[in-house]
């Protein structure tokens, strides 16, 4: 056990689980937008897989990892008012279409790897943005400063989406809108306006959280997100639809995952015990989850489909 | 007139039937294709697992000429696997391969309702007891061990990582194959296994090449289709790779040193030749290094030291006499 305490070990623990905390946390914060207004979409997974297809596909015809992040963006926002469509204006049950958007994402993404690629083959990755002077601090320059850059946006994106939600007058309609969307309504505030805002900007943030996936992998594979959108829905509960909450969840995940690993790879946990190792982030989660449900309400209108006068 | 209009029609249609089902013995005389359908979890082109079984029948597609091959991949999910299993038997295929020892239960249930299709079903060694399901499996331990060999020989920090999916069949074997290897050769390795426990979680095969390399490893190998994230990793810090099941060299180039590649052809060919004397299955198989159904493949982009392929060739030599035990 002594040599999983080691400063070089421990570092790498910590970098390791920031960096698989990155997809979660993209995709979890687009969820709290569209959970917060009263719009849950299961669809995230599909949508990061489309984006990840798309971001590795023009990276791989171009080499350029920032086309391939903006064709990321591109395909999360059109997914995103396909969402919109279907649950807004088509009020659609929600859990069912979110469903149906995985189920294209999944097959639509591996179709397209499948005709225009075939075998996997390794892209150009996201460099390394080493930020002067912090990176140099012993420890914590390794830490938290020497990342590549969609592990910066990530984060910056957080502070971001609380000013949004808690500081403006659109967060302030996203707020009541999820909450109660009558009174949002006859104050003038449009309901569908908003929720097709927030499910666009949570579709965006999944096309995001996919492309950064693929790019930052460096290659794509069928089902390369192996449900991580699933897993960022459990996130936005577990953070209580908030998006410092969400950012602890998506850490506290990363980190789970990333310590398991290293203590299978010292071999400090019997081979044995790797099945049940390997379910450790998922029950942490979970447990997380149960209590945070005691103590916080999930938005009021959440799933609830809004059409004036009903 | 109407009438005699539709018994015009009625003999049009019937001559017409009768031409197209004498049509095909009659113009061409071909006889019926031997028809093949696999059934497998990933990719049919993902450098690992899956595509290993469909060169394979690609290889006895050419040999015969007249096959049909149907493939179903990306079945991950089990419930799939098991129905497209018995739309094919359903189907009249000759063949079904169910490519996945995770798709044992399902075939367990659906071969007793085709009696007349035979079934293959890999990696196991078991058939059930079922007059139609031949198993097959690889001795992958072999390939690992003499990659382990190797590896061990290359490595300057004497630390070797290994990167496995769930710690079962085939995967385990040449885990444990390879680890032999490496210790057989550098009793003083440090070799790291970590198994992610997922066949498919590219992420976590990534972070655990990270790993490996923060504890100082300088040369590594993995197995399944989620490794594609590891070689991306050993890539990018310089670190040598050893592949298996399929050759992995277009995945890196310049540190892919050599693959274990599975030549299941050579047990299909069995397979399909026991169908031919009427046995429908009840038997097992398994590919290993003297029946040529694996192979290590160089990666001639590699320059390999001399002495140290030498050391690979004798070890192969040795497995195949009998000479050396990987210990599995």
């Amino acid at each position: 056990m002594s040599e999983f305490f080691t400063t070089a070990v421990l570092v790498a623990t910590a970098a390791s689980g920031i960096r698989l905390a990155v997809p979660l946390l993209f995709a979890s914060l687009g969820e709290t937008y569209g959970q917060r207004s009263g719009v849950l979409n299961l669809g995230v997974d599909g949508i990061m897989l489309l984006g990840a297809f798309g971001g590795y596909y023009a990276v791989l015809q171009t080499g350029s990892v920032w086309l391939g992040l903006l064709i990321g963006i591109v395909v999360g926002l059109l997914l995103g008012i396909i969402s919109a469509v279907i649950s807004v204006t088509l009020r659609a049950e929600q859990g069912i279409s979110g469903i149906g958007i995985y189920l294209f994402g999944l097959g639509m993404s591996d179709l397209l790897f499948q005709k225009l690629v075939g075998t996997p083959l390794p892209i150009t990755k996201f460099p390394k943005l080493n930020i002067p002077v912090l990176s140099d601090i012993p420890v914590v320059g390794e830490l938290l400063f020497q990342h590549s850059i969609v592990v910066y946006l990530a984060f910056l994106a957080v502070p971001i989406s609380m000013y949004i939600i808690n500081k403006t007058t659109f967060g302030m309609n996203i707020r009541a809108v999820g909450e109660n969307p009558e009174a949002a309504d006859s104050l003038g505030v449009s309901v569908s306006r908003v929720r097709y805002g927030t499910v666009i900007i949570g579709g965006t943030l999944a096309g995001v959280a996919g492309a950064a996936l693929a790019i930052d992998l460096g290659i794509f594979q069928q089902n390369l997100t192996n449900a991580q959108g699933f897993i960022a829905i459990a996130l936005v509960y577990f953070g209580a639809w908030r998006p410092l909450g969400v950012m602890l969840g998506s850490l506290l995940y990363g980190f789970v995952n990333a310590i398991v690993l290293q203590l299978k790879t010292l071999a400090i946990i019997p081979p044995d015990l790797s099945n049940f190792a390997a379910m450790a982030p998922a029950i942490i989660t979970i447990l997380a989850l149960v209590i945070v449900a005691r103590r916080f309400k999930a938005p009021a209108a959440l799933t609830k489909p809004y059409s004036r006068g009903e | 007139m109407k009438k005699n209009l539709k018994i015009w029609l009625i003999v049009m249609l019937a001559f017409a039937l009768f031409a197209a089902a004498c049509g095909d013995d009659a113009t061409t005389g071909e006889a019926e294709p031997f028809r093949i359908a696999i059934v497998a979890p990933s990719a049919s082109n993902d450098l690992a697992f899956t595509q290993s079984i469909v060169d394979a029948v690609d290889v006895i597609k050419n040999e015969m000429g007249n096959v049909e091959v149907e493939v179903t991949d990306g079945t991950f999910v089990v419930e799939d696997a098991a129905a497209a299993i018995r739309a094919y038997a359903d189907d009249g295929v000759d063949l079904v391969i169910a490519h996945g020892s995770q798709y044992g239960g399902s075939l367990q249930e659906i071969a007793p309702d085709f009696p007349d299709t035979s079934f293959a079903w890999g990696t196991a060694a078991d058939t059930f007891g079922l007059p139609n399901v031949f198993a097959y499996e690889a001795a992958s331990d072999e390939g690992g061990y003499v990659m382990g060999v190797m590896a061990a020989a290359l490595s300057e920090s004497a630390v070797i990582g290994i990167v496995g999916p769930i710690e079962v069949g085939d995967a385990k074997l040449y885990v444990d194959g390879f680890a032999a290897g490496a210790k057989a050769q550098n009793p003083a390795a440090n070799v790291l296994v970590t198994y992610t426990d997922s066949f498919s979680d590219v992420a976590l095969a990534s972070e655990t090449a990270q790993s490996h390399a923060a504890n100082g490893a300088d040369v590594m190998s993995g197995t399944a289709q989620m490794v594609v994230g590891a070689v991306s990793v050993a890539n990018d810090a310089g670190i040598l790779w050893f592949g298996t099941q399929a050759n992995q060299t277009s995945l890196a180039p310049s540190i892919v040193v050599a693959s274990q590649v599975y030549h299941w052809e050579v047990v299909l060919r069995d397979i399909i030749g026991q169908m031919d004397s009427g046995t429908l299955g009840g038997e097992e198989f398994k590919i290993d290094l003297a029946n040529g159904g694996e192979v290590i493949e160089y990666n001639d982009a590699f320059d390999l030291p001399a002495d140290v392929r030498q050391l690979g060739e004798d070890t192969i030599a040795g497995i195949k006499d009998g000479s050396i035990s990987t210990g599995s």
